[in-house]
């Protein structure tokens, strides 16, 4: 915590004793500013697929039908025979027959309020909840085609299963490519680090010499990293949500590709990227600077 | 001030000091002299722990060197004045910043008027701003000399501070060195210059250490 402070309070004097180092300096800026528009971009697709996973989650917890044609005299028979069938399934939670209102009212928007459904020959339906774990899809087909031949398994969302799967380990790999981003924003500023502190090994012996203590000679280093990381980082993130906001919107129905984008709070996540960066760089210059110190008297 | 107890030293090769007992009493004045790499630096960089002694025990200020912690070590220095033979620098500093630089690290401010009257009595008035590589080897060992008692420390070691600078320049050093040992500073200086040593017996009472056979003995009066 008091590193912390001491590397927000200006220190003029501690940060010129140390020689500007440009190059190192320029190469940490690069570094930190692409490492952050690659996190934004993981952070969209990790959100996004996120959404989707959800959504078909959801889709796939809904209901399926059953739908049983059959002459009116066996239209009972068959009804009953499908819901036992139904009871002693593994896997469904609940069924049952729409009755004659519910099934109007089905129609309605395509017919009127004024169909005669008892003269029609329409057939019934059947309503399932599908357990957790869910019904076997085809041997329930089977038994149905053994049971009721006029019953027909309707379980359209059942397909969306493997892309809702895909689109949560999408939103797994986002994740993990972010904290891989992190790591080797670690790596990097370490190496940078390092170099800038073996360039700079004579002026840390000077300053050792006239009795400068650890902390003071880290802080110097350490202040540097972490602002430029954390300068790098912002200007990275804010590149990347701008190239994320001018993606072409689209409604619900559109496609993956155009649900890439940041929805309501989200736009605020990208807004750690930098401060992590930050973070990260002053781990990794803390580390690398009093290792580089242990080695001198 | 400083203390060595059956002190030995090498670099990994061969013994270069050994059985070394001293004192630096309070207010001490002592000439180190001997032999080019005989181990005077050594010795000097043992008394202000850049080295730590291979066998034997050295105290400084009434602590262990071998018990400091690295703060301590930094919290010693600051009472420590070195000058060091190679005067080492801040390249990128002007020499003004390069001798205030103990207060800077020690996070003090310094009085400009202390550090023109400093600079004036080394000769470096008109040098405050020079970086140090633009420096003649005199010049740099001034600043050197500068820097060492800039915080006012209670003991001085300076390595040939003398070195490269005329009979005068060396008369004048000598003269600061001697008005800052009459004001209870512990000196020790390492020197070849052994008509600076005569000069100083005449002013102040300055004991002649020589090193001789890895051993530090005191020398008599001969020379
Ligand atoms: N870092 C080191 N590693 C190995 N050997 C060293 C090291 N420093 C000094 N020596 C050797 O130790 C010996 C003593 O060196 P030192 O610098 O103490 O001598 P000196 O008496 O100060 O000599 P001079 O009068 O030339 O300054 C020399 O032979 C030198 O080569
Ligand atoms: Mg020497």
């Amino acid at each position: 915590m008091n590193a912390l402070k001491s590397l927000l309070t200006p220190d003029r004097q501690a940060a010129r004793v140390v020689p500007p180092t440009g190059f190192t300096a320029q190469l940490t800026l690069f570094t930190s500013a692409a490492m952050a528009f690659l996190a934004v971009f993981a952070l969209a697709l990790s959100l996004a697929s996120g959404r989707l996973a959800d959504r078909w989650s959801s889709a796939l917890a809904g209901t399926a039908t059953i739908r049983i044609s059959a002459p009116a005299e066996q239209m009972d028979t068959q009804v009953a025979a499908v819901l036992a069938l139904l009871g002693t399934t593994p896997g469904v939670a609940s069924a049952r027959a729409l009755d004659q209102a519910e099934q109007r009212a089905l129609l309605e928007p395509w017919f009127g309020p004024d169909l005669p459904v008892d003269a029609l020959p329409l057939p019934r339906l059947i309503e399932l909840t599908e357990g957790n774990p869910g019904y076997d899809g085809e041997g329930l087909r089977q038994r149905l085609l053994a049971e009721a031949p006029g019953a027909v398994l309707d379980d359209h969302t059942r397909w969306r299963r493997p892309l809702a799967v895909a689109a949560s380990r999408l939103r797994l790999l986002g994740l993990v490519s972010i904290i891989l981003i992190a790591g080797a924003t670690g790596a990097m500023i370490t190496l940078a680090a390092n170099a800038a502190l073996s360039a700079n090994l004579p002026v840390i012996k000077v300053l050792r010499l006239v009795g400068a203590k650890d902390s003071y000679i880290v802080r110097a280093f350490v202040r540097r990293f972490t602002l430029r990381a954390l300068s790098g980082a912002a200007i990275g993130t804010v590149l990347a949500m701008i190239g994320v906001a001018i993606l072409p919107r689209a409604d619900d129905a559109g496609g993956f590709l155009t649900g890439l984008g940041f929805q309501g709070f989200g736009w605020l996540l990208p807004l750690l990227l930098p401060p992590l960066a930050g973070v990260v760089a002053f781990a990794a210059t803390r580390i690398a600077a009093f290792r580089t110190l242990k080695g001198l008297t | 001030m400083i203390a060595f107890e059956n002190v030995a030293y090498n670099y990994g090769g061969g013994e270069l000091l050994s059985e070394v007992n001293l004192r630096l009493a309070p207010g001490s004045f002592h000439f180190l002299t001997g032999p080019s790499g005989s181990g005077k630096s050594t010795f000097l960089k043992l008394s202000y722990a850049e080295l730590q002694p291979t066998a034997g025990r050295v105290t400084i200020f009434d602590r262990e060197v071998r018990s400091l912690t690295r703060d301590d070590v930094a919290m010693t220095r600051r009472r420590v004045g070195v000058v060091h033979q190679d005067c080492q620098f801040l390249d990128h500093l002007p020499l003004a910043a390069n001798v205030t630089l103990p207060l800077t690290v020690a996070g003090r401010n310094s009085d400009p008027r202390d550090l023109s009257d400093l600079l004036g009595w080394v000769g470096l008035g008109h040098l405050g701003d020079a970086k140090p590589p633009s420096l003649s080897g005199g010049e740099r060992q001034r600043a050197a000399l500068a820097r060492a008692i800039i915080m006012g420390p209670d003991v001085i070691l300076a390595d040939e501070p003398t070195g490269n600078v005329d009979w005068e320049m060396s008369l004048r050093l000598l003269t600061l060195l001697v008005e800052l040992n009459k004001m209870g500073k512990t000196i020790l200086v390492a020197t070849h210059d052994l008509n600076l040593i005569r000069q100083a017996k005449s002013q102040v009472a300055a004991r002649v250490l020589r090193i001789k056979n890895r051993r530090i003995q005191l020398a008599g009066a001969d020379l």
